[in-house]
């Protein structure tokens, strides 16, 4: 009996010690670039929610799409409205794990994380390389990847073919820090 | 002994579900208030639903050039191209001094009037908390008709060729697919053709569109006026249009019983009778730089 207490108390004590490994950001920043013959196109969002779980190395970014701004404001408008459908679709999200975490250091460290990724209400799963910095205070992350707007579902018509670039460089930065609730 | 043990499994299962939380629920748990996101944006495509504004505005230091275009009456018949030979063109520039206040100035070749409009985008539709249900924006201009059609010996001054015109633009935008505005106008002219006609004009605007795919929309429209002047025998003005929108252009076709694009005109002066035939095909387009 006394040997299933232990057993269970260490549960419990495994339970409480997960729960004060995390660390989070509530203002990330994602950039994208979208360059093409007649216009590049960049839009930035300050304030993207971003989680890692220490323990497991399990990351998971939000991203509110009304957050990104654009120079012109037309622009937003259609992104929002044409190409992304922020009302039916408020949020993309990335959900998975960042792989060799333990292999982290003080210093900048290159890793790839593997999850899933989804925008427009279409989940495809990626793999991207970033720049990872570990310490007791904070976790650093950036990088950049390439997006293909036609694996998540957003037409780019005909007309505005030279104004759009259908591989999108997203950048982000994200700054974790202790997170305890 | 086993309560205690079965209280301590609990704790640690609740503690384990607690820590096996889904990441993405923290961070939804966590997503602060986004105040801009409860706005709703895009009742309209375009800054005009067919000839009458719509709440919606131009943005901060935004210019928009517009050309208009309304040729001739349909039912003209093959001599006149069915009405492809006539025309009245309007030019106008307009633009967003901040991102709720537009200047606009226009010149059209009918009775060579030239206008100038103020637009203020007063209330916002919002969603979530301190919902709205409407947005409201206000509008007024003043138009002064140049074309020298009187008589040499009474020539006009112009203050007596001017025109105002104040409307309070209400509109929804319902859902995805549909927005609808409510639109009561009031126009004074300070000439007016003959002592029966009236110098103000009161009226209400109808207007909604519906969108057919994510850049295509229906228009209509429809202009009520409750005091109408005599000499002309004037009417009520209808449109129906589609709007195509790509990238920085509106493009807006047209079928109006009004030949003209301003509010004193195609409220007051419409004469056309649409299911007479009395059709004008028209276009705007629009470029926002």
């Amino acid at each position: 009996m006394k040997i299933l207490i232990t057993i269970f108390s260490c549960f419990l004590f495994v339970a409480i010690s997960n729960g004060q490994e995390r660390y989070l950001t509530k203002n990330g920043a994602i950039t994208f670039y979208s360059k093409a013959p007649v216009e590049d196109i960049t839009a930035d969002n300050n304030q993207v929610l971003s989680i890692i779980d220490a323990s497991s190395g399990k990351m998971a970014i939000s991203i509110l799409i009304k957050s990104f701004m654009f120079k012109k404001a037309l622009m937003q408008e259609h992104f929002n409205e044409n190409y992304l459908e922020s009302d039916k679709f408020p949020k993309a999200t990335f959900k998975g794990s960042i792989l060799n975490f333990d292999a982290i250091k003080e210093t900048a460290t290159k890793a790839q994380v593997k999850g899933v990724l989804t925008i427009h209400g279409v989940s495809k799963e990626i793999t991207i390389d970033g720049d990872f910095t570990k310490t007791k205070e904070a976790i650093l992350v950036d990088g950049n990847f390439i997006i293909e707007v036609d694996d998540f579902g957003i037409e780019i018509p005909a007309v505005v073919d030279k104004n759009i670039n259908k591989k999108i460089k997203v950048s982000f930065n994200f700054n974790h820090k202790p997170y305890n609730k | 002994m086993k309560k205690l043990l079965l209280a301590i499994f609990l704790i640690s299962i609740s503690f384990q579900v607690f820590s096996q939380d889904d990441l993405l629920d923290i961070l939804d748990n966590e997503t602060p208030e986004n105040k801009t996101a409860a706005i709703v944006t895009a009742t309209f495509k375009g800054t005009r639903i067919i000839n009458g504004h719509s709440i919606e505005n131009r943005k901060d230091k935004e210019l928009e050039f517009i050309i208009s275009h309304r040729f001739g009456r349909v039912n003209l018949g093959f001599d006149e191209l069915f009405g492809l030979d006539q025309s009245n063109i309007r030019f106008s520039l307009e633009y967003g001094l901040n991102d709720n206040l537009t200047a606009g100035f226009g010149r059209s070749s009918f009775e060579k009037t030239y206008d100038s409009f103020l637009k203020y985008s007063w209330i916002k539709q919002k969603n979530g908390e301190n919902s709205f249900p409407f947005a409201v924006s206000l509008f007024g201009s003043v138009a002064v008709k140049t074309i020298k059609d009187y008589d040499p010996a009474d020539k006009r001054t112009f203050a007596e060729s001017l025109f105002y015109v104040g409307q309070v633009l209400i509109a929804r935008k319902v859902s995805q697919s549909f927005s609808f505005q409510i639109t009561p106008t009031y126009i004074h002219r300070n000439t007016v053709k003959i002592d029966a006609d009236p110098h103000d004009i009161f009226a209400l605007g109808l207007g909604s569109r519906i969108k057919v795919s994510k850049r295509v929309s229906l228009n209509g429209e429809y202009y009520y006026a409750f005091d109408k002047s005599k000499s002309i025998n004037a009417r009520n003005s209808l449109a129906f249009g589609v709007d195509i929108e790509t990238g920085g252009h509106v493009f807006q076709l047209i079928l109006s019983n009004a030949i003209t694009m301003i509010e004193k005109s195609f409220i007051s002066e419409t004469t056309g009778n649409f299911f007479g035939g009395d059709i004008h095909l028209g276009f705007n387009i629009s470029r926002t730089f």
